[in-house]
């Protein structure tokens, strides 16, 4: 496990001056080992124009290596939906940069953002909006094969869906190559979507709630079969979950990134984080959140917040973003300039005066 | 008198005073071009003074269709094929479905609020918070102005939102979880003994979602009414409920003590669904999933309604359902395999998720 971390996500957030500040052990995004499959490089993203402008993803640093998972977690509203969007290109940054494999993918040329492309998939949260009503299973998954001459011809392109669908567990894969997304219920239209994005052998899959619209009952299923992609492709994940029981299962043995109002506040192994969360937000969450056992959940120790207000993204409050909620606020600090994302040691990251200065 | 009869009668336990609500074998189905849709299927069920009993199940399991047949707002497609929802009040009761349009209406809010699922769309976006607290009053002939807004105030108060900033506000004005407390002082204006909340905590942030819960505790302890509440999530059950009911397929599987049902659960559905939901807190768990997908409610397998997904089935499955009965005092199941459930506890699942 420890391995794993220490190839894991590492990161930085807020300009040069992170990695020449004293002590602090965090580097630029640009110095992270090659080995490092996709990185968010200082990355910013606003939406709307004049007065009505939304800063959605505030300066965001994160690079994913190879074979890895990070789990982006965080509320409603928060960015991880803008930031996941980035990351899989379909968003341009309005700042920053977005490097796969060590070079910039809004600088690449076409053959090589088509190589890009291919290399990465997103999975959608919605599998009844996702897959066209109108389609079979054979014809949605057969498309991107076509498309991109990864198989010679109609057969080819047949036996090539049979044996996607294996892998996502839809067997026999002859009862449902021909079927509609309504004859297919909700667990199984999302594996369609999962054989979908691995049509093309990417390397790289954003899942963005991928389970969130599915049963309780056969979420498990689907979590034990995108982990065994990971196993068995070497898929490297960057997995969106506003549910934090759901990114500790998923990603136990990887990291956990938490975002607050379009900023990353904390990264950390998941055991640690769960643990010991440093940052007050995390800290807040986590005790917040309801948990599936009538003993634990009712005596788990609670965080009271200044506020109950989540401020809104058109109004941003000055200096730290949770600062007019956190319970541990230092007046003349915390509301003055943003803290940096600074490396604590152990793979961890904190931006928190508290925890920084401490 | 029919043993489904008896074990019907023997469930309430104490005075009959103390269960506001009593449902009694209630079918309620949908019409649709293929065919009916068994949403409920002979749910019975007490809801006692003063406890919250939380219907849990996967979506498609009937909780709310269930919970709208309680205040009769179901849909025009709807059909209530049978059974009887006696509510009882200062030692006089009768059944909510034979009641008649206008005594309906009094009921309804009056005696049973519900709180709907998506804070929003329960508004009216043109009224002001006071205008639609008003109209709500006057339609139960309350019309002293004064009072109303003297008492829809301090009900503001009570779920902790600035009163008159908030009484004075359009929904829009609102944040998701001041809309959500504001609809539960609305619920709570004509003092109503039941309340109904459905997936109350849903859409809701999770900073969000503690400071509801927090309040709906205080508010049950405070004012003293029966709560039922929605809810998919077993997380909810676990913080909120005094008593869990489970769904599945229109039925309930197994009713029971919080702690009961979470900790010694004796219907395989059950137990399924504990196991499939991770916890925060503590170490890494095995999750295990249920096998299958839920059933079509036009076309239900015979018997069981779990048994192609149920590792416990068996032929006697197949062909029979089980009704619900006692395992422990004020523990139900309806499984004939509850003993194997209780012995292995879940093993079973193991086995079949390898």
């Amino acid at each position: 496990m420890t391995a794993s971390l220490a190839s894991g996500a590492k990161l930085s957030r807020g300009g040069s001056h992170a990695a020449e500040s004293p002590g602090v052990g965090a580097r630029p995004a640009s110095f992270a080992p090659s080995t490092s499959l996709i990185e968010l490089d200082h990355v910013g993203r606003t939406f709307g124009s004049g007065k009505e402008k939304v800063r959605a993803v505030d300066n965001v640093s994160l690079t994913i290596s190879e074979g890895d998972i990070l789990c982006l977690v965080g509320e409603s509203g928060c960015g991880k939906t803008t930031t996941g969007r980035i990351a899989a290109g379909l968003l341009k940054p309005t700042e920053g940069r977005v490097l796969f494999q060590g070079s910039d993918i809004w600088s690449m040329d076409r053959k090589e953002f088509k190589r890009y492309r291919r290399a990465v998939q997103i999975i959608h949260q919605d599998p009844y909006a996702s897959l066209n009503p109108a389609h079979t299973v054979y014809k949605v998954l057969s498309a991107p094969l076509l498309r991109h001459n990864l198989v010679g011809n109609y057969a080819e392109a047949r036996l090539k869906c049979m044996e996607l669908l294996e892998i996502v567990d839809l067997t026999p894969p002859g009862d449902f190559l021909d079927k509609y997304p309504h004859q297919l219920s909700g667990g199984q239209r999302q594996r369609v979507s999962v054989a979908r994005a691995l049509t093309v052998n990417p390397s790289f899959i954003v899942a963005d709630e991928a389970v969130s619209m599915i049963d309780v009952s056969i979420r498990a299923s689907l979590l034990s079969m995108l982990s065994r992609l990971r196993e068995q492709f070497g898929v490297t994940f960057l997995f969106i979950t506003h549910d934090l029981a759901l990114a500790k299962h998923f990603a136990w043995e990887h990291t956990i990134a938490v975002m607050y109002v379009g900023s990353i506040v904390e990264i950390a192994p998941t055991p640690e984080l769960i643990d010991h969360p440093l940052h007050p937000y995390t800290q807040a969450l986590l005790a917040a959140i309801p948990e599936a056992d009538p003993r634990l959940t009712r005596s788990k120790p609670r965080v009271a917040l200044r506020s109950m207000d989540v401020p809104s993204l058109l109004n941003l409050p000055s200096g730290c973003r949770f600062h007019p909620r956190c319970p541990q606020f230092i007046e003349g600090l915390c509301d003055q300039e943003a803290p940096e994302l600074v490396s604590v040691g152990n793979g961890r990251y904190v931006a928190c005066y508290r925890v920084s200065q401490v | 008198m029919s043993k489904r009869e008896q074990s019907l009668l023997s469930w309430t336990e104490g005075p009959e005073a103390d269960v506001p609500l009593s449902v009694r074998d209630l079918w309620v189905e949908y019409q649709a071009q293929r065919g009916a849709v068994k949403a409920v299927r002979g749910a019975s069920f007490d809801l006692y003074k003063g406890e919250s009993l939380s219907l849990t199940g996967e979506s498609g399991s009937g909780k709310t269709t269930l919970a709208l047949s309680l205040i009769r707002l179901l849909p025009k497609s709807a059909h209530i094929r049978g059974g009887q929802i006696i509510y009882r009040r200062d030692g006089r009761e009768y059944d909510v479905l034979t009641l008649e349009e206008g005594d309906l209406r009094q009921f309804r809010w009056k005696e049973c609020a519900m709180v709907f699922q998506s804070a929003l769309n329960a508004f009216n976006p043109v009224l002001k918070i006071w205008d639609q607290m008003y109209d709500t009053v006057k339609a139960h002939d309350y019309t002293d102005r004064e009072k109303v807004r003297k008492q829809a105030l301090e009900l503001l108060e009570l779920v902790q939102l600035e009163s008159e900033r908030v009484i004075d506000s359009y929904p829009h004005e609102l944040s998701g979880g001041m809309r959500q407390r504001v609809l539960l002082a609305m619920s709570l204006l004509l003092n109503p003994q039941v309340i109904i909340l459905d997936e109350p905590t849903t859409a809701l942030d999770i900073l969000t979602q503690r400071t509801i819960i927090e309040l709906l505790k205080e508010l049950k302890k405070k004012l003293g009414f029966s709560m039922i509440f929605i809810s998919h999530d077993l997380s909810l059950a676990a913080e909120l409920a005094d008593r869990v009911a489970t769904m599945y397929a229109g039925r309930i599987v197994e009713i029971g003590n919080v702690y009961d049902v979470f900790y010694h659960p004796r219907h395989p559905y059950t137990l399924g669904l504990i196991k499939a939901v991770p916890t925060v807190t503590g170490g890494f768990q095995e999750l295990v999933s249920i096998p299958g997908s839920p059933p079509d409610l036009i076309d239900l397998p015979p018997g069981c309604a779990f048994h192609p997904r149920c590792p416990y089935a068996d032929e006697r499955c197949k062909q029979e359902e089980a009704e619900l009965t006692a395992v422990t005092r004020g523990h139900l199941v309806a499984c004939f395999h509850w003993e194997r459930v209780q012995n292995d506890l879940g093993q079973e699942w193991q086995l079949r998720d390898q």
